[in-house]
């Protein structure tokens, strides 16, 4: 497995939203290598042909009754918000200037 | 049996849940008394321990009121109706703030409860407050939290485990007799044994995830923690059972366990077959915890087990797996902590983007810990990558569950030493990821399985006096076998030493 370099982690920051200092990036570069070069352990294992499990209960597709229940009242829903306006969220622009 | 230990504060706060739950019934002591002594104790122990977020004063005297109105009126909600506990804050509570240990979630009060929190409330279990955690359960020691780390009863300078040891330490300080956890690696074992308290990790889907902020969704488990295997049945099974608002909820009837900690208690295990799993063993176990393994195994033994040596040779993969699966699931959960909805905001001063007030506010409200972990899965799930990392780890998933399909095609139970360690010394493994990622070493296979296991305390380790627990694990949906076992074994090392392990906890400082 390749070492993960300072430029990958970058992206992988961006990736996530973390907007990172340059010095998390040398910190965190060095730690998710020492990391990743532990799980990678995983590869030894020859798993050709078994299946991989995603979850330990395999259920599908669990239905119930369509009906009309109460659901958060509009107040509740808001009263975490980091800013709300006339009963919406409001947020910064999703829009470029130029856009 | 009736603890009251050298470390347990009023006599009040010395007693189990059971007994506590027989006094209420008798009339002996009434619920807001209880509740008292227990916020007493917070008020005297927890400048030091830092096992609690939040303490719910005026909630826990109300809901002590009312058990206390509810048993006047010949209608008690459930056995443990009146009896206080301590709630991980990692359950939406709609009277408390629920903040997972993160500046993320700062104050935030949710709107709407945790199918946990309703059970409680509905079982007349007198919720104190909110328990600190390692933030959104990534962690093994409780430092990750953003508020401050919990200390050890025990030892004070000591981790107390994690990602649940506030509930742990607030069950060994004699702060609640009970507590609940979440267990997606190991958090609620392996806070249970480094602190002599028991814990459970129920069968996935046995207890509602609904209202559970989400680290690994596949792998979360809330259960039981407590300072006896009676107690923990009893809350078992207050809060299992088939809920419609977790689709993963298991739809079938509860295991009777607190039937199965009463049978096992009178200590007989004849006919029960013990598999000793040989792969954790050897390297990397301090010597005092692998002794105090050996004799709980003599223990059973001398109850009437059969045990055997059983191989799963996948387990040793198992970290491996399971740091690449639970990140990876991470990563997708925690993308919620947008700043748009809920929780923090970060420079949202007109000018800048959604995008750039988003990734400020993860910047700021995420520890390194959650960062760390944030970009692991987002590593182990990128394309070219995938097949390798990921998808890897999910066959080996297979190959651990297969694991245990054969172990439990030869014995009932399997044992093994909950943790590697006992209690590290606070900051020993805070600029070491990995180190601190061992401590899980025994406990993650049966998250990835999705079966039962539980931390029994099993004595002190000869080499540091500090608490050692045996893990028992049992296949799905047989959460009975743990707490037949677990109380039988529990039962006959009391009687062998004198009394119950958390009897010999040192005294707390008291305010």
């Amino acid at each position: 497995m390749s070492k993960i370099s300072r430029d990958e982690v970058a992206h992988l920051a961006g990736l996530a939203r973390l907007a990172v200092t340059e010095e998390e990036l040398d910190t965190f570069a060095g730690q998710l290598d020492v990391i990743l070069e532990s799980v990678a352990r995983v590869g030894e294992v020859a798993a050709q042909d078994i299946p991989p499990t995603s979850h330990a209960v395999p259920v599908t597709n669990v239905f119930r009754e369509d009906e009309v229940r109460p659901s958060l009242p509009r107040e509740a829903a808001l009263d975490g918000a980091p800013a709300a306006e006339e009963n919406r969220f409001r947020v910064p622009r999703i829009l470029s200037e130029e856009a | 049996m009736t603890q009251t230990a050298t470390g347990g504060g009023s006599e009040l706060t010395g007693l189990t849940a059971a007994d506590l739950a027989d006094r209420l019934a008798s009339g002996e002591v009434s619920a807001v008394e209880a509740t008292r002594a227990h916020l007493d104790r917070i008020a005297a122990v927890d400048g030091t321990v830092h096992a609690f977020l939040h303490v719910d004063e005026e909630g826990a005297l109300a809901a002590a009121r009312q058990a206390d109105d509810d048993r006047a009126a010949g209608r008690p909600a459930s056995p443990l109706a009146g009896v206080p506990l301590a709630l991980k804050d990692v359950f939406a509570t709609s009277d408390m703030p629920t903040t997972c240990g993160s500046k993320m979630l700062e104050g935030w009060v949710p709107p709407y409860d945790s199918t946990v929190a309703e059970r409680l409330r509905e079982a007349g279990i007198v919720v104190l407050g909110k328990t600190n955690m390692d933030e959104f359960a990534m962690g093994s020691s409780t430092e990750n939290s953003a508020y401050g780390p919990t200390r050890n009863p025990w030892n004070t300078e000591r981790i107390p485990g994690g990602s649940g040891g506030g509930s742990a330490a607030s069950l060994a300080a004699f702060e609640a007799p009970l507590a609940i956890g979440t267990d997606t690696g190991g958090s609620i074992r392996q806070p249970g044994a480094v602190t002599g308290t028991v814990g459970v990790k129920p069968t996935y889907g046995g207890v509602s995830r609904y209202g559970l902020v989400a680290f690994s969704s596949s792998l979360d488990q809330p259960g039981p923690c407590a300072r006896t295997v009676l107690d923990a049945a009893l809350l078992h099974e207050a809060i299992a059972g088939h809920d419609p608002m977790d689709s993963t909820s298991i739809n079938a009837p509860v295991p009777q366990v607190a039937a199965a900690a009463r049978e096992g208690a009178a200590g007989d295990l004849t006919g029960v077959k013990v598999g000793v799993v040989r792969e954790f063993a050897g390297e990397g176990y301090q010597p005092g915890v692998e002794r105090s393994f050996q004799a709980a195994v003599a223990q059973l033994s001398k109850l009437g087990a059969e045990v055997v040596e059983i191989s799963c040779p996948h387990f040793e993969y198992a970290l491996g797996a399971y740091y690449l699966i639970a990140p990876s699931e991470a990563s997708s959960n925690l993308a919620r902590f947008d700043a748009m909805r809920y929780g923090l905001r970060v420079g949202d001063d007109g000018t800048r983007s959604a995008e750039e007030v988003m990734s400020m506010t993860r910047e700021a409200g995420f520890g390194p810990e959650v960062k760390r972990r944030i970009m692991l899965g987002t590593y182990a799930l990128s394309s070219g990558y995938y097949d390798a990392y990921y998808g890897q780890a999910q066959k080996v998933r297979t190959l651990i569950t297969r694991d245990f399909t054969a172990a439990f095609e030869q014995v009932d139970v399997l044992v093994s030493p909950t943790t590697p360690s006992t209690a590290f010394p606070l900051g020993e493994r805070t600029g070491d990821p990995l180190a601190m990622y061992l401590a899980d070493l025994c406990t993650i296979p049966v998250n990835l399985a999705g079966n039962a296991a539980m931390s029994v305390p099993s004595g002190l380790s000869d080499e540091d006096g500090l608490p050692v627990g045996l893990q028992i694990m049992a296949p799905a949906m047989a959460d009975d076998r743990l707490y037949r076992v677990g109380a039988a074994y529990e039962t006959a090392r009391d009687a062998a030493s004198g009394g119950p392990l958390i009897e010999s906890i040192p005294a707390l400082e008291v305010a």
